[in-house]
């Protein structure tokens, strides 16, 4: 029991020292875009200070700070089991879309069953069997599409990295074809217009969130939406089935050392499909949520980014940048919404575009994976920790 | 609509330039990978190239400081150096920090991706068309039926390319830099022990690497399409690490799959064109589909070099 308590104690304080390379990373990210944002002719100062007002400095833009973070939350989530497990997602965008497009269409479906269109304009509540369902088809799309990656990596050897970026095209091609068929606002057809669907009625609709603070409540008047929530409460979720449950135990074992987990008797082919196919669940929420939550409809502008904002790619960062562990994603994905964000007021007020943030998200995971090799000694113990863990 | 009106001379020409980007970047990355470096990168190493490449010809051309042609040796020493500087990075952060490869290159792409934006919002704002590599004429050659149109009517940078695979090949095959490559990748330790200095290599290899994926996106700035705008590679640059994959690390067979793709990719614009009765979604996505199908037959006879993505650790 002691022994217990205290090799969990220490995986702890090893997980809290985890983020020591984050904390270089963010260091060294800033530097380099101080310095590139000299070259740019701009005050680094005043660049800075604009993103932080633009990100944090109203109730409205937290709330566009916290929405554009709630997408990157789920990826990274998603991420961090997949990279935990071993695997390199890189398909989120499309594991997004796809959850987006299979989450849309049941929301359709369903809204217009159980709503009579007469009905669907007038304001009513949300309707806990649509949205759920939604939810549930999102998840469930966007992992096939996860899994199906991880399906080629088990049994045909193709290498993950590879295949989820052509499945990425492959969703993009996909999503825009559907937008501009089946799933097309039957009031748009012939209109050439924007590729979108109709729009959700009231009940498929993920309902606003407003915290019982002030008056009117905080985020009352904001675009602020449940599935912040939802996203936190699978963080927490998952940081206990990754660390608490015998199989996020496996899944992490096969990520830290394929061959031992197999002598150890575990199926890592199984392991593999399984940590893709809980990334890919997640990236499918991402996308789902972003049309129940804050859209209502899923449009696109046939742009790969044009629908998910990269918030695919965001969420790699968001991971890396929480450590690896769900619950490090939450400040994470809130610290690159804020980012995103910011940078939209930095380019109004300063003129530098906001593409800076693209590029300094980029140096962050580059800096992250680079300052690994400066606690090498310290994952050395983690690894120790945990096979104490499973004994 | 027959099939000579998809078969035309004119997609087999196509199908030979657009090919040139990939191969530029493949063979680079072949370099690399022998050596045991998975450089992911690729793509924002080429966006870079592609910019800075557009930028010194287009700033050249539009200063009138240098004759055209000038101009142009001028953008590709500058994409060179650009892509080599990059290719330094990545090596530095996967040989001597050993960083996981596959995730710190989507670091160099993101941060390729955004530069490159940032930049050409910054110093050029809308897409801009400079005078790129122009045409070829050969006498005699370009004059045949049908073979002038498909190989002898290109610009210069296509036919650097197509000449850089036996480069390649017997570089890696026939010479001593080839032998300490494929050492490196294959056994770190044992060529560590013969006296070969495994960064050294490691270092060379990434960084010529880097260099042609940067010639690679001048190719595209300032050779095929001769402009620049956000995010002009589209991800060509992780097809040529697929195609790098598909090719089992053989030269010849890196540049075959460059081919065999971009002739896919041509088929589909063809198809467009004619306006066949394909929803042109299903084309655009056929080459992903076909490289997703190639590297299932491919992994299965494949052997990569055993020290793919692996850093060496000096046994001590």
């Amino acid at each position: 029991m002691n022994k217990v308590s205290q090799s969990a104690l220490a995986a702890r304080l090893n997980r809290l020292i985890d983020f020591s390379p984050v904390i270089i990373a963010l260091a060294l990210a800033m530097l380099v875009s101080s310095i590139l944002l000299i070259a740019l002719d701009a005050d680094p100062l005043a660049a800075f200070s604009a993103m932080l007002e633009g990100s944090v400095g109203s109730e409205n833009a937290t709330a566009e700070t916290l929405v554009k973070a709630t997408p990157i939350l789920f990826v990274g989530i998603g991420i961090t089991i997949a990279f935990r497990g071993g695997m390199i997602n890189i398909g989120g965008e499309g594991q997004m879309i796809a959850g987006a497009l299979a989450g849309v269409t049941v929301a359709l479906v369903l809204g217009e069953a159980r709503v009579p269109a007469d009905m669907a304009k007038t304001p009513g509540a949300f309707d806990l069997i649509i949205v759920t369902l939604s939810l549930l088809g999102g998840f469930l799309a966007g992992a096939l599409y996860g899994g199906l990656a991880g399906f080629l990596k088990a049994y045909f050897n193709v290498n993950e990295i590879l295949s989820t970026i052509m499945l990425n095209q492959i969703a993009v091609q996909m999503m825009n074809f559907l937008l501009n068929g089946i799933l097309l606002d039957p009031s748009e057809a012939g209109f050439n217009n924007i590729p979108k669907t109709a729009r959700l009625v009231t009940a498929a609709q993920l309902p606003r969130l407003s915290l019982p603070l002030g008056d009117p409540w905080l985020f009352a008047r904001t675009r602020l939406h449940w599935g912040l929530i939802i996203a936190i409460v699978l963080a927490v979720l998952i940081y206990i089935f990754l660390w608490r449950t015998s199989l996020g135990y496996r899944i992490r074992a096969v990520g830290e050392n394929e061959r031992a987990s197999s002598f150890a008797g575990i199926n890592v082919k199984r392991q593999m499909m399984f940590s893709m196919f809980l990334a890919g669940g997640f990236a499918g929420l991402a996308g789902v949520v972003q049309v129940l939550g804050l859209q209502y409809r899923l449009q696109t502008d046939g742009s790969p980014a044009g629908f998910t904002g990269s918030a695919g790619f965001n969420g790699i960062v968001a991971a890396l940048f929480g450590g690896l562990n769900p619950i490090g994603a939450i400040p994470a994905s809130a610290f690159f919404g804020g980012l995103l964000v910011g940078a939209q007021k930095m380019q109004r007020e300063l003129g530098v575009p906001a593409s800076l943030i693209t590029a300094v998200n980029g140096l962050v995971v580059v800096f992250v994976v680079s300052s690994e090799i400066f606690i090498q000694q310290r994952s050395k113990r983690r690894v120790s920790v945990s096979e104490e863990e499973d004994g | 609509m027959g099939l000579d009106d998809i078969f035309t001379a004119s997609v087999f020409a196509s199908a030979i330039r657009l090919a040139t980007p990939y191969i530029f970047a493949a063979l680079g990355e072949t370099f690399a990978q022998r050596s045991g470096v998975l450089n992911l990168g690729v793509d924002g190493i080429m966006l870079m190239g592609a910019f800075t490449g557009f930028y010194a010809v287009f700033s050249a051309q539009q200063a009138g400081a240098m004759s055209e042609p000038v101009s142009l040796v001028f953008g590709v020493l500058v994409a060179l150096i650009i892509g080599a500087l990059m290719g330094l990075a990545m090596a530095f952060v996967s040989v001597t920090l050993k960083a996981k490869q596959g995730i710190s290159g989507i670091g160099v792409y993101l941060f390729g991706l955004g530069l490159s934006e940032l930049l050409f919002q910054q110093w050029v704002g809308t897409p801009k068309s400079v005078s790129g590599f122009p045409r070829l004429n050969f006498p005699v050659l370009t004059d045949l039926p049908v073979l002038g149109e498909i190989l002898f009517h290109h610009n210069l940078l296509v036919y650097v390319a197509f000449a850089l695979v036996p480069i390649s090949a017997y570089v890696l095959n026939n010479t001593t830099f080839g032998l300490m490559i494929r050492a490196v990748g294959q056994n770190p330790e044992a060529a560590d022990a013969m006296g070969v200095n495994v960064t050294r290599v490691r270092y060379a290899t990434t960084t010529i690497g880097g260099m042609l994926a940067g010639l690679a996106g001048a190719s595209l700035s300032i050779a095929l399409i001769n402009l620049f705008q956000q995010n002009l590679t589209a991800g060509q640059g992780f097809i040529a690490v697929a195609l790098v994959y598909f090719g089992g690390w053989r030269p010849w067979a890196v540049a075959a799959g460059a081919l065999l793709f971009s002739f896919v990719n041509a088929l589909q614009l063809q198809i467009k064109v004619i306006g066949a009765d394909i929803p042109s979604e299903f084309a655009v996505m056929a080459p992903y589909v076909i490289t997703i199908i190639a590297l299932v037959f491919a992994a299965k006879r494949q052997e990569q070099p055993t020290a793919l993505t692996r850093p060496y650790e000096r046994g001590e």
